[in-house]
């Protein structure tokens, strides 16, 4: 029996036959959605409550008079709104996200489930610490986790993401230096490959910012930066491995040159998925280096944050690290702050955020990393590396593949625009990767290959999806090669095409205005 | 290994294709004297999802849950009814689990919800505009410091004692490696805010004057007279808010003359989590918006005319300024962005009024009843949902013997302010709609026989 018994055939409309345009600007399950000050109204609410019992005001006169402009839906309303803007997202969820640099690896929703237990979900910050020992527990569990992961001797779990963690580890060189008295060195070393983040955060420190020139291997210059190191050189901001994916093998050199000159070492530490489990940072001379939770320990990155960016230190530096911290005494967690710090702790520089840093990310990060054990940490890095390596040995022949002939890379995958034809470049690829149902890879970073596209799969991806989006990258970089001119106008078929980057930027709209908002305002 | 899709033989198949004989040999770069040869010693190995539960369970239920018992705790996190629906939309995969928008073509869904939050932000608090969110309100408070520095090119910034004493701490912790001096002071106990001293203490030398709204005592003052003050010597007024919810019975900062309004957003949306993640609201008036620190999510077109958003005037960040950035904030609090937008939304306007005058009701009703407690007096005469009251005794100790009782009583000046022998007898109470007439009866109670 077959189901159509009727003999009909599917038939492909005549072009201007209902092909084109539809009534609503919809295409089927691709859903146009409006803003909610277009669809909502300032009298509707999504919420029942209860009647305000009549009593007292003590507001003083500050009653607000004004409206505010709030539009309301209804909750099938308001589920629908976002439901329809989540669909316009991609996501881990819905496949490979190789954006180089950012992990973006698949997030666990075990780890979402434990995060909600009432216990850490719905637990006051200033609860009596006799009453929250649970929370003071996963903080020290993990920063034992991280501790050992990377052979340190302690750890700041308050930093609220990577470039938090940054500022925490330059403001304790800041402090160390300082308390020897060495106020003159003001200069840190960062190399021209760094993310943006590094000159800006030892910026927002007071430091001065001075490039470590690279050698043609990808590598910091060893002897460059020897010969600059000096009585005012505080130290380097080393991401390792680096921004082109290529291990820093004179890593503990430089530490002792930096070392042997009375500088110190911080190294970003945005790229330890490529190694957790396989190398300890404290084994190679560093002095601090931050790890993003939601990169190498799983926690959703929710669109832009949030992050969690614990710092751990070396000996030397220890003294120095922020307010608060939990220390466990007998069978007791107590927590270390302004009021206990004491002469224990007198050297620490302060307090970098409200309350205890991001303890909805500790849960999660510790659930992930109790999932994995020492073992399966281990088997990420060698994934995560495996993988990269996989793209790069598949796509070098395609594309301009700057350190390949040096050796392997670590984590992720660094290709240049060179080759590309007049007219082409990296966005042109990046774009035509969206219409295959891929996130492009990161471009235009680092700043030393000429635009670049760094490539990161992370472990969890599977050999027959890395396959696919091999095939479907070089099929992207061949037709740019090739000069297919309709490359240069991708993507035809995500919801939005290119936009327009300039005017957003010449003439901002960063609000909504009504209409008669608008017209009264020009 | 559940999360990990590579089966051996893809891995042997994998280092064919790369020329590799072991993954180790991919590793070369690594000096032999850094490489591990075996998972790390001490530590356990892989689990399964029951038994990480059970472990994680284990840790939770060793903590005194808010919704579990009569809960007054507030002072810079305050506990809402989050609809469910809130909890749900931030689950999709496609909100969860997506990265900052840096190609807009896919990702709308968080670019527009990103300009609806700024929309609702700068509304909220009377701004022109407003970023895509910030840490928390600490660093959001740390930040406007110093972009009213930026502004005025000035270095002194007074800072209110009703201001949060986390937040004071953070500057203070800041402006020992930036140079900028503050004037700070501690709160009194006393019905009046410290605006008068403020108003005095500005000069020519002022970058701004930081006020908080609400204060940490839970006090409310119309800040007009500051903001003319600040203007008068060409100052900045920045006003704190770390209730948002009180901005729905109260006329916000922006209308009150701040030039920029920061905050912390975690009662609308976000829930206590123990302190993090919370999200940093920041606003400002329209010509101060290229000094702005974080993410800005523009309208624009497409290349068919279609209304789309993008990320904007990034010319101020980091990742193309590098040294010379506003501020060196990368990833920030999208997600949890998200849920206060969301949030938002479900209230509407009438909404959020509407809870906002339940807060103070029930707020109110209970000051009355704990005022009427032996050996307690209301400092606070105007308030929005948080009070504060001093005790015949010192509070710190009752505030733990009433934990052992399993009431969480208020936060007590003596553990925000330790070193203040006359705040030791005061006690910040917050009530919102979570709290029953019964949890408030049932701290009178406990209070009276605490007191006696």
């Amino acid at each position: 029996m077959t189901i159509n018994q009727s003999g009909w055939r599917p038939t492909t409309p005549q072009a201007g036959e209902s092909g084109g345009q539809t009534f609503t600007g919809n295409r089927a399950l691709m859903l146009e959605e409006p803003l909610i000050f277009e669809i909502g109204s300032t009298e509707t609410t999504g919420v029942d409550f209860a009647e305000a019992p009549s009593g007292k005001s003590r507001l003083g006169g500050l009653e607000r008079s004004k409206a505010i402009g709030l539009p309301g839906l209804s909750e099938p309303e308001a589920v629908r709104h976002y439901t329809r803007l989540s669909r316009q997202n991609y996501a881990i969820d819905l496949g490979l996200f190789p954006l180089g640099s950012c992990t973006m690896k698949h997030n666990p929703r075990l780890n979402e489930r434990m995060a909600r237990l009432p216990g850490f979900a719905d637990l006051h910050p200033l609860t009596p610490v006799d009453a929250c020992q649970g929370a003071f527990e996963v903080i020290h569990q993990l920063a034992h986790w991280l501790v050992t992961l990377t052979g340190m001797h302690s750890v700041a779990m308050s930093p609220k993401a990577g470039a938090h963690g940054e500022l925490c580890g330059v403001l304790a060189i800041r402090a160390a230096l300082d308390a020897k008295g060495e106020q003159a060195r003001k200069v840190l070393l960062v190399p021209e490959s760094a993310h943006g983040t590094n000159p800006a955060t030892a910026a927002f420190a007071g430091f001065s910012v001075e490039d470590i020139p690279a050698t043609e291997a990808g590598r910091v210059n060893l002897e460059a930066l020897k010969a600059r190191l000096g009585p005012d050189v505080a130290g380097v901001m080393i991401t390792n491995p680096n921004t082109c994916g290529l291990f820093e093998p004179d890593m503990k050199a430089i530490s002792d040159a930096v070392h042997a000159a009375g500088g110190f070492v911080y190294c970003d530490g945005a790229n330890f998925n490529a190694i957790v489990g396989r190398v300890r940072p404290g084994d190679l001379g560093i002095d601090a280096m931050h790890i993003n939770l939601h990169k190498t320990f799983s926690t959703p990155h929710g669109g832009g944050g949030p992050g969690s960016g614990p710092v751990v230190f070396s000996e030397a530096l220890t003294p120095y690290a922020p307010l608060p911290f939990v220390e466990k005494q007998g069978d007791h967690f107590v927590l270390v702050e302004e009021e206990t710090a004491g002469e224990h702790h007198a050297s620490s520089f302060g307090r970098m955020v409200a309350f205890h840093g991001q303890m909805g990310m500790f849960t999660r990060a510790l659930t992930y990393i109790l999932s994995h054990g020492a073992d399966g940490l281990r088997q990420v890095a060698e994934d995560s590396v495996l993988n990269a390596n996989y793209i790069l040995r598949s796509m070098e022949d395609v594309l301009d593949a700057p350190f390949a002939k040096s050796g392997p890379c670590m984590h992720e995958a660094i290709f240049s625009d060179k080759g590309l034809p007049e007219g082409f470049s990296t966005i042109d690829v990046a774009k035509g990767l969206i219409d295959e149902g891929f996130h492009p890879m990161t471009v235009y970073f680092p700043l030393v290959v000429h635009g670049a596209m760094l490539v990161e799969p992370t472990e969890t991806e599977s050999k027959a999806t890395l396959d696919q989006f091999i095939g479907a990258f070089r099929s992207v970089a061949e037709r740019a090669k090739g000069g297919d001119l309709a490359i240069k106008t991708a993507p035809h078929f995500a919801p939005r095409r290119r936009l327009d980057e300039t005017l957003a930027a010449r003439r901002p709209v960063l609000v909504y205005k009504e209409p008669q908002r608008a017209e009264a305002a020009e | 290994m559940r999360y990990l899709p590579l089966t051996q033989t893809d891995r042997e198949a994998m280092l064919a294709t790369i020329g590799a004989k072991s993954v180790d040999d991919l590793f070369v770069d690594v000096p032999a004297a850094g490489r591990l040869d075996g998972p790390i010693h001490g530590l356990p190995l892989h689990a399964s999802e029951l038994a990480v539960e059970r472990h994680m369970s284990a840790l939770a239920k060793k903590n005194l849950a808010a919704g579990d018992v009569p809960f007054f705790l507030g002072a810079g996190a305050y506990r809402h009814h989050v609809p469910a629906s809130v909890d749900h939309l931030i689950q999709r995969g496609e909100f969860l689990t997506a990265y900052t928008p840096y190609q807009p073509e896919i990702a709308q869904g968080t670019l527009q919800v990103m300009f609806e939050f700024q929309t609702q932000v700068a509304r909220l608090l009377g701004c022109d505009v407003a970023n895509a969110s910030m840490y928390d309100g600490s660093t959001a408070c740390w930040e406007a410091i110093t972009m009213a520095r930026r502004v005025t090119k000035r270095g002194k910034a007074i800072l209110s004692g009703g201001l949060h004493p986390h937040y004071v701490s953070v500057a203070k912790t800041m402006a020992k490696f930036t140079g900028d001096q503050l004037v700070t002071s501690l709160p009194t106990l006393s019905p009046e805010p410290d605006t008068l001293d403020l108003i005095n203490a500005i000069d020519d030398g002022t970058s701004c004057v930081v006020v908080q709204y609400p204060d940490i005592l839970g006090r409310i003052e119309d800040m007009s007279a500051l903001a003319e003050a600040c203007h008068a010597k060409k100052a900045l007024l920045v006003a704190v808010v770390t209730e948002p919810v009180a901005l729905g019975a109260i006329r916000s900062p922006g209308e009150m003359g701040a030039d920029i309004v920061v905050g912390e957003g975690q009662s609308i949306g976000v829930g206590l989590q123990f302190g993090g993640p919370y999200v940093g609201l920041f606003a400002c008036s329209e010509k101060l918006v290229r000094q702005m620190p974080g993410r800005l999510c523009g309208e624009t077109v497409d290349a068919e005319g279609k209304r789309g958003f993008v990320l904007t005037l990034s010319t101020r960040e980091q990742h193309i300024r590098r040294e010379k950035a506003t501020s060196n904030i990368c990833t920030s609090s999208v997600l949890c962005a998200l849920a206060m937008s969301a949030h938002m939304t479900l209230l509407g306007e009438a909404g959020l009024r509407r809870l906002a005058e339940i807060n103070h009701v029930a707020a109110s009703a209970a000051a009355d009843r704990l005022a009427e407690v032996d050996g307690v007096e209301l400092v606070t005469d105007r308030f929005f949902n948080e009070f504060t009251l001093k005790l015949s005794k010192e509070a710190r100790p009752v505030v733990r013997a009433l934990a052992d009782k399993g009431i969480l009583a208020g936060v007590s000046l003596g553990r925000l302010y330790p070193d203040a022998a006359e705040l030791q007898n005061g006690l910040v109470v917050a009530v919102t709609e979570t709290t029953t007439e019964e949890d408030v009866e049932t701290l009178a109670s406990a209070l009276e026989e605490a007191l006696a």
